[in-house]
């Protein structure tokens, strides 16, 4: 169905709205020309990176970039890049999905695609002026020259504005002349192009600028030496070191000061493009698990058959299968709003992109989380798969465990993300944008009465789940209703109760995201023919509910005492309720018996 | 120079194969479809010859809608337009009618087909094509070089190879050699998304009356489990094979 401002979500309102499956897109919507997209972006990483996998782990960075070099070749650095720039002009779930499948054979391949198409290319074509994106985007859309993004610092991590690095306008008032230590900066080992973020003088945030390196004439830049690191071992990572590097002041980049907004915004696209990117390392991850187990014989018997496996095999699948779902639904209502907002004649291009993306932070934040800890599982349990094999470097899966532990750390930590999620959620709040104050009274209100005793009739298929996330959505805005009465601001300084009312804000989203794909595709294909893909959303929800429970515990005994307390325990006991409990053993079996048959993840 | 080449839309060779209906039709389920191999190495080919010599290259498939993605595929590789015979390509005799018919009135200098199709392995259409049309025809292709209106061609044979010389129009059955897979092409983002400009004709078939049906499709018997015997254990092998085995 076409978006319009009526029935599409704004940013986090997905907690006091319901939306349609008919609403949410999924992978099944891909149209042929994304089709056609995937399986040459598949191709490529086949025949170029998976083939090279072992490479790959023995830091050979010159693959890296030679592998990226192609890339560019094949237009697969320009997808998001506007056509006035040299780039394909294309929408945002095309961008996603490049990011997807181009990312599954090698984290170290992965990083460098992500750096430099993300946030290595983003700050210019979100906040460059004319000259500075005819200048230097086509040179980065074709893989030219490569970028990379210089934020953290030795004393500046998580707290990104915080850097020493200085930036000192010349007598002239023509160049600014930037000193300082970057590190941990991808691609530094082979880029043209940096986006290097630096004081000017004791402002209070940073100022972003476009700075050129060429190893030929430095320009005060030095690099250290190649960082060695867990995973993603053929991703460059140096620390990069300025010594009055002078730069134009052409070359700032938005305005002074503004520095902190790009980097976060640039980091907001990052992370839906990294849960994107953990998506095919999954699938590869559990093909390869499955293969592994059908053919591994013990005790005379596939070790595919022996219920241990069939479960982590089930869980494996569904965790990636719920992280498409609500990595394209998000990715499309970022698309949506983007050609809304420029519809609406109000926006350039590049207004509507920069402000489309914003819009759904929380939801970026929710994906980075979620999907970094699925791809972490699910290589975690591929090697328990694997036995003492998996263990090996001769296996893919132990690259691919050492590769998925980054995804945790970099585009802000989990921690961080978590507590951005309910952050950003708050400050929605407070504008206006979501309203969750009414439906927080409300439930207030539902609390104090009495509850129904009539057993729903819950034979239409998802009908119990669909209720039970409009409960579990109601449990939420009850926990952080109650939480942000008793604190108000100081919220922030709770950070258990944040981290937890986050778990509670993720799963739901997830489980939403699952149950919409499922519903969508049995209006399309009729329940019979994708029972795996039902039991998977089922299953997906059960384990959210376990989740929840334990977070909306944790937060309500931590601020609550007395009557206050009891009754928000009987609501949280209310709202997680099920009618009907599914037999999830049951369920898994479903999952796994279709996997292990068809050798592959196949959904 | 004008060249035609046919694409044939094959199951990717990974598909699990069954068979519905009585065992009469091939199960489409969950099966993937891909340009043929040997089409895409005689494409690839025919690229090499737009970009270096000029050439006009027009991609032709005899199969129904569901056929148009591979097709759109061979554009995006580089193809200029696309043809689809819109009838059920049912038999070798049929299908090489078709495209003879759409050769005829189309004046092309090269047509290049693969040597055979991985789906049904009949290996007749581009002889067929050739004794239809009265043009000179090379089969089992690996190398293939045109000046004006003469032909080098290489082709495999026994053992070795035979390079021959010959003239246009001219037919050929191609596989790999014509090029390598190293030069297959990955279509690329601009490729795909010009893919969808170009024309993309559908042509109803001739007198389209197959000269045969299939009947029945049966797979291959299921291999037997095998059982393991330790290396230590002759005795057990030797009353196996006399009592389950039955073969000594
Ligand atoms: C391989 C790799 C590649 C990278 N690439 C780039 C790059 O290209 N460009 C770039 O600029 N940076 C890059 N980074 C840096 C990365 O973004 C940072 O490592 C990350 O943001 C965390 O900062 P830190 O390492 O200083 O950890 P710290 O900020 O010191 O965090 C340490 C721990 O404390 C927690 N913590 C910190 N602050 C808080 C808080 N306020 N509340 C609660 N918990 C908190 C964190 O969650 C974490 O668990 C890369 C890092 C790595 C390892």
């Amino acid at each position: 169905m076409e978006a319009t401002e009526k029935n599409l979500l704004r940013g986090g309102q997905f907690l006091v709205k319901e939306t349609k499956c008919e609403d949410v897109f999924t992978p099944e919507d891909f149209n042929e020309d994304q089709q056609m997209m995937k399986e040459a972006v598949t191709e490529f990483v086949d025949r170029e990176v998976w083939a090279k996998k072992a490479q790959f782990e023995k830091k050979d960075y010159a693959l890296t970039e030679s592998c990226m070099r192609k890339a560019g070749e094949l237009g697969f650095l320009s997808i998001s890049v506007p056509e006035e720039y040299g780039g394909m002009g294309m929408g945002f779930v095309d961008t996603a999905l490049v990011c997807d499948y181009i990312s599954g054979a090698t984290g170290s391949f992965s990083t460098a695609f992500g750096a430099h198409t993300g946030i290595g290319t983003m700050p210019i074509t979100l906040y460059g002026n004319e000259e500075q994106k005819q200048k230097y985007v086509p040179k980065l859309a074709s893989g030219e020259w490569f970028g990379s993004y210089c934020l953290t610092e030795p004393s500046a991590g998580s707290d990104a504005n915080s850097g020493k690095t200085k930036a000192i306008l010349s007598a002239d008032g023509k160049t600014y002349s930037i000193t300082g230590q970057k590190m941990w900066i991808s691609n530094a080992g082979f880029c043209s192009l940096m986006i290097v973020f630096a004081r000017i003088e004791d402002d209070k945030n940073i100022t972003g600028f476009i700075v050129e390196y060429d190893p030929k004439s430095p320009n005060g830049i030095t690099m250290g030496e190649e960082e060695h690191k867990l995973g993603i071992r053929a991703s460059s990572t140096r620390q990069v070191f300025f010594n009055e590097t002078v730069v134009p002041v052409e070359n700032m980049l938005s305005t002074r000061g503004n520095g902190f907004k790009i980097a976060m915004n640039a980091l907001n696209v990052g992370r839906i493009k990294l849960a994107a990117a953990c998506l095919d390392a999954q699938r590869r991850v559990i093909t390869e698990s499955i293969k592994y187990a059908n053919e591994r014989i013990q005790f005379k018997t596939p070790i595919s058959s022996f219920g241990a496996i069939r479960q982590k095999i089930a869980e494996m699948a569904t965790n990636c299968w719920v992280g498409e779902a609500a990595t394209y639904r998000a990715s499309k209502n970022i698309e949506d709003r983007i050609t809304l907002r420029q519809n609406n004649g109000k926006d350039t291009h590049q207004e509507a992109e920069l402000k489309g993306v914003e819009e759904y932070a929380i939801e970026c934040s929710i994906l980075k989380v979620a999907v970094s800890e699925y791809v972490q599982n699910c290589t975690d349990e591929g090697i328990q798969i694997f036995g003492g094999m998996g263990f090996s470097e001769e296996t893919p899966v132990e690259s691919a465990w050492r590769d998925a532990r980054i995804a945790r750390i970099y585009e802000g930590t989990n921690e961080i993300n978590r507590m951005l999620s309910i952050g950003m959620l708050i400050k929605k709040a407070m504008k206006g944008h979501v309203d969750l104050l009414g439906p927080a009274t409300a439930v207030a209100n539902e609390l104090t009465g009495i509850p129904s005793f009539d057993i729903p009739d819950f034979s239409e298929l998802f009908s119990e789940e669909k209720s039970i996330i409009k409960n579990l959505k109601k449990l939420f805005l009850m926990v952080a209703g109650a939480a942000l009465q008793k604190y108000g601001e100081k919220i922030e300084k709770h950070q258990q109760l944040m981290l937890a009312s986050s778990d509670i804000l993720i799963q739901i989203y997830m489980a939403e995201s699952a149950i919409l794909r499922a519903e969508k595709i049995v209006k399309k294909e009729g329940e019979d023919k994708v029972k795996e893909q039902v039991a998977m959303a089922k299953l997906n929800l059960f384990h959210a509910i376990d989740v929840i429970e334990t977070a909306g515990k944790h937060s309500i005994i931590s601020f609550s005492e007395g009557d206050e307390q009891r009754m928000m325990l009987m609501g949280l006991k209310r709202y997680i309720k099920y009618v009907n409990m599914p037999n999830i053993i049951e369920l898994r079996n479903i999952i796994s018996d279709k996997v292990t048959k068809e050798n592959k993840y196949c959904f | 120079m004008n060249i035609l080449v046919c694409i044939s839309h094959v199951p990717d060779t990974t598909s699990k194969i069954n068979f519905v209906d009585n065992d009469t039709k091939f199960d489409l389920s969950g099966v993937q479809f891909v340009i043929n191999p040997n089409d895409e190495f005689g494409l690839t080919r025919a690229m090499w010859f737009k970009e270096k010599q000029g050439a006009k290259v027009t991609v032709i498939n005899v199969g129904g809608a569901e056929t148009e993605p591979t097709l759109r595929k061979a554009l995006a590789i580089g193809a200029d337009e696309a043809i689809r015979i819109n009838t059920v390509a049912s038999d070798s005799f049929t299908v090489a009618k078709q495209l003879a018919h759409v050769i005829q009135n189309g004046g092309y200098d090269l047509v290049i087909a693969g040597r055979e199709s991985i789906d049904y392995n009949g290996g007749m259409v581009p002889g067929m094509i050739a004794g239809l049309i009265d043009a000179n025809f090379v089969n089992n292709c690996i190398n293939l070089d045109v000046d004006g209106t003469s032909a080098t061609a290489s082709r495999e044979i026994d053992g070795g190879k035979e390079t021959v010389s010959t003239s246009l129009p001219l037919v050929i059955g191609g596989q790999k050699g014509l090029v390598e897979e190293s030069d297959l092409r990955i279509p690329n983002m601009r490729g795909i998304m010009m893919a969808r400009k170009k024309p993309l004709n559908v042509m109803e078939p001739i007198d389209n009356a197959a000269e045969t049906t299939s009947v029945k499709f049966e797979k291959p018997a299921v291999k037997e489990a095998v059982t393991m015997v330790s290396v230590d254990n002759l005795d057990e092998l030797v009353s196996l094979l006399h009592n389950e085995a039955k073969v000594i």
